[in-house]
């Protein structure tokens, strides 16, 4: 902690002050963002209730994850009756990027940021958020965040709840038709860094390719979905760790 | 059977613990260089693995789906953001099971 050292944190505290035209700045960057979730969280719903939840559990179950992938993974092992701990792994695994996130993050507080910030930032480290907090120059004003989860959040949990809701109620078709959402921000996000690294697009063509596999290699295929996942992307991660180690600083910059 | 409060309790808990552990108790960047590559790939994978197939099995017609699939990669790579990209599955998908 630098908390004690006051003199030369002085003209740094602006950083981290609250300022109502940052949290301002933080809302409206978060507006599309907020759209963004919505849309997909009610495709998340869809599959909430597939898994079994009402929409006041879907609500809370978005509210306190704030995970796309994470949340789908987990209610697709919650609809097939999986254990606690099978849940809680594959929580981890599909959420392990916002790990990295996390310590990306943790480099850019200013000296002397009150503690409290870093275990409200950590409420809501996603792919987006994480993206435009960090594509901010110099250290991190935490109330420019809040803005952006002050918008953010509540879309991406009300959208999971009325995903479960109106599922019951929208045409066959249309359910078909929101299904894809999420898989279409997946996609989002994994095809420009494809696009810039032939690593990442190879990875991603074997990972295709693997998982697509797996579902006609017996023993695998009996396996669920979920545990397939954790498999999978421990097993193809590891390879790639080894065979194209990372240069130093692309871990970070390159992980929006 | 299984209480549903749980699931969420326990999916909250590991989702806060991934995002809060690394802001609270890393303050300097990691060092090993195996961790950091299979921190930096495990996006990519997961998410590859968790779209394909599954997007072609999550709608009516696996035709429709696999045309999101393509939709989807096509717009992405033309530099469309994450809610374009989303509407556009979407589209295909509603517009080809009009007709399948």
């Amino acid at each position: 902690m630098n908390n004690t050292k006051s003199t030369t944190q002085k003209n740094k505290r602006t950083v981290y002050a609250f300022s109502k035209d940052i949290y301002m700045r933080g809302m409206r960057d978060g507006f599309p963002i907020a759209l963004g979730y919505f849309a997909v969280s009610f495709s998340l719903g869809i599959a909430a209730r597939k898994a079994g939840l009402t929409p006041l559990q879907g609500f809370f179950a978005s509210l306190f994850n704030n995970a796309s992938a994470g949340e789908y993974a987990a209610f697709a092992l919650i609809a097939t009756g999986a254990s606690y701990l099978e849940v809680a792994i594959i929580t981890l695994i599909a959420n392990a990027r916002y790990l990295l996130m996390s310590c990306a993050l943790a480099q850019r507080f200013a000296p002397g940021t009150p503690f409290y910030h870093r275990l409200l930032i950590g409420y809501d480290v996603t792919d987006e958020l994480f993206g435009i907090t960090i594509g901010r120059p110099g250290y991190i004003n935490p109330f420019y965040t809040y803005g952006a989860i002050t918008i953010a959040a509540p879309a991406w949990a009300v959208g999971t709840a009325l995903g479960i809701i109106a599922g019951n109620l929208l045409p066959l078709r249309v359910v078909s038709a929101l299904s894809v959402a999420l898989y279409g921000m997946f996609l989002a996000i994994i095809i420009p860094p494809a696009k810039r690294s032939r690593i990442i697009a190879g990875l991603v063509a074997v990972s295709f390719a693997l998982s697509l596999a797996c579902g006609y290699i017996p023993l695998v295929s009996s396996m669920s979905e979920g545990t397939r996942t954790i498999i999978l992307t421990v097993l193809i991660s590891c390879a790639a760790a080894i065979i194209f180690p990372v240069k130093n600083e692309e871990g970070e910059n390159n992980a929006q | 059977m299984h209480n549903n409060y749980i699931y969420i309790a326990v999916m909250a808990l590991v989702s806060y613990a991934i995002r809060v552990l690394p802001l609270t108790l890393i303050r300097k960047p990691i060092k090993n260089r195996f961790i950091r590559s299979f921190l930096y790939y495990v996006p990519y994978v997961t998410l590859s693995v968790m779209t394909f197939p599954a997007i072609i099995n999550a709608t009516q017609s696996p035709i429709s789906g696999a045309a999101a699939l393509i939709a989807g990669i096509l717009a992405a790579y033309l530099g469309a953001g994450l809610l374009p990209v989303a509407v556009i599955c979407c589209g295909v998908v509603f517009v080809l099971e009009l007709f399948c």
